[in-house]
């Protein structure tokens, strides 16, 4: 890739680059997380698999720090976090700058044009040199074949390509690791391709990713490790080929069941 | 209808309206947005203490007539020392004005922006402060204003209220030429014609701005 920016070869030491323990978050009293375990090799794909409302979501925005469990732990590259004391300014800063996150709703700023989206937190946050985040920003937008759109805006691309330009965004904040959430659920069929083969480039180039997906095809390609969450626990994690073709656990059976459909394989 | 007069008196009263009518309502408007800002970003913090101070201000700016806001600050203010010339007085009562009612349009518009929006601001690893002004405050820009503008409009024939106070505008001028002469109907249709002049110049220029913010319209 012509651009600086690539993925990080940090770990913790353990062979992990995140590794996150006993997460629990109530909403009211609604208790979402149940103590949820992540582990997640550097230049691995965890997939994130359950029914909706399971805490997939939750589990991702706390990585990112825009959800703040009540209780657990969390070590993201050098970084380590004990949800169960509050956060200071700088932990939180260093906690979103760990990680990037591409939305279900892709949210982009639609007053900003797509260079505008991508380029603000490197300029405006990292405080980065303005030729050296304008280059960067180029040609991560060549790599996704919108480098002619870059001065178009968010609201006149479409949803594929808004979803591309989300995960421009995050790329060019450097983040050691990239977050996805469902980012194809909201998208018509024939645009989930191209969002796909940019994920499947990334994780081939060795990016760490974890991703919240219904695409199955898609887990079982690309994941190196599979999590299936209910009811705010992760209920059975493992390879792709075991967790999908051998479930052991009641519940992954009946899920993937209904997710396949009556005529599924 | 007397066209002398109307030719003769045409003059003085768009020129006051050029260094009093327009004047007065650029510099209170600016001022008004400050404390609308201030007073919407108050409504919102979460403190239910400034958030309660905005309240009071915004329900007595509303619920009190701007005449009886002018005549306190002028020929009240003066018997506890406070003594101020007519101008700065009419800003005084106009900025809080345009403050009062000007807040709660942009606390409208802030709400309005989507939780997801302050969300990808912090994702991408913005303060709060510069979400609100990168992110936040330049959407909500786009959807106040046609209401602001409409205040704005207001606020142009609200200055002829600072007649009574003694400020040289467009109306005292018509004000001052109509007495002598006793054409009180030809000069006061003068007055008239230039507000709704401006108005309209106002409507377009409205228009035109809404264009302009239109190129991302989601
Ligand atoms: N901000 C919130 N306030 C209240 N409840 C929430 C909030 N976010 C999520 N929830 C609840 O938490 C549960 C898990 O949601 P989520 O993490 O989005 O699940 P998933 O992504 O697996 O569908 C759901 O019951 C949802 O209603
Ligand atoms: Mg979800």
């Amino acid at each position: 890739m012509p651009s600086e920016i690539a993925p990080p070869p940090s770990d913790l030491g353990s062979g992990l680059l995140l590794r996150a323990r006993g997460l629990h978050k109530s909403f009211g009293d609604n208790h979402v997380l149940r103590g949820v375990d992540l582990d997640i090799a550097p230049g691995s794909v965890h997939a994130l698999i359950g029914p909706s409302g399971s805490g997939k979501t939750t589990v991702l925005r706390s990585l990112n720090g825009l959800e703040s469990p009540e209780a657990g732990t969390l070590e993201i590259g050098e970084l380590a976090i004990d949800f169960s004391s509050s956060r200071t300014r700088a932990e939180r800063a260093a906690l979103h700058r760990a990680s990037a996150m591409v939305f279900q709703q892709h949210q982009l700023f639609p007053h900003l044009s797509v260079l505008g989206n991508v380029t603000i937190g490197p300029l405006r946050v990292q405080r980065r040199s303005r030729d050296e985040v304008m280059t960067d920003a180029l040609a991560l937008l060549e790599r996704v074949g919108l480098r002619e759109k870059a001065d178009a805006f968010p609201s006149s691309l479409s949803g594929g390509q808004q979803q591309r330009v989300g995960i421009v965004r995050a790329l060019a904040l450097a983040p050691s690791m990239l977050l996805f959430d469902e980012p194809t659920s909201s998208l018509d069929p024939e645009l989930v391709g191209e969002v796909l083969a940019v994920m499947t480039e990334l994780a081939q180039e060795g990016w760490t990713m974890a991703v919240v997906t219904h695409e199955l095809g898609f887990a079982r390609e690309v994941a190196d490790q599979v999590s299936f969450f209910d009811e705010g626990v992760v209920v059975e994690r493992g390879a792709p080929e075991r967790v999908f073709g051998d479930p052991q656990k009641e519940r992954t059976k009946r899920f993937l069941q209904r997710l396949r459909g009556p005529f599924g394989h | 209808m007397n066209w002398q007069l109307i030719l003769d008196s045409v003059g003085p009263i768009a020129l006051g309206a050029l260094t009093g009518t327009i004047p007065l309502t650029l510099a209170s408007f600016a001022l008004g947005l400050l404390i609308a800002i201030g007073m919407a970003l108050m409504r919102i913090s979460g403190s239910a203490v400034l958030s309660g101070i905005a309240r009071v201000y915004i329900s007595i700016i509303r619920g009190t007539p701007m005449l009886v806001q002018l005549f306190v600050i002028f020929y009240g203010m003066p018997q506890i020392g406070i003594i101020l010339d007519p101008w700065p007085s009419a800003i005084i009562a106009l900025s809080l004005n345009v403050g009062g009612y000007a807040a709660e349009i942009i606390r409208a518009a802030i709400l309005s922006i989507p939780k997801g929006q302050w969300e990808a601001g912090a994702m991408i690893g913005m303060s709060r402060g510069q979400t609100l002004v990168r992110i936040v405050l330049p959407q909500a820009a786009r959807v106040s204003v046609p209401p602001l503008s409409n205040t704005f409009i207001s606020l142009v024939k609200d200055t002829s209220l600072t007649s009574v106070i003694l400020v040289t505008e467009l109306f005292r001028i018509a004000q001052r030429i109509a007495a002598p002469s006793g054409e009180f109907l030809t000069v006061y249709l003068v007055a008239a014609a230039v507000y709704w002049v401006i108005c309209f110049v106002l409507a377009l220029g409205q228009d035109s701005i809404e264009r302009r913010l239109d190129r991302y319209a989601v």
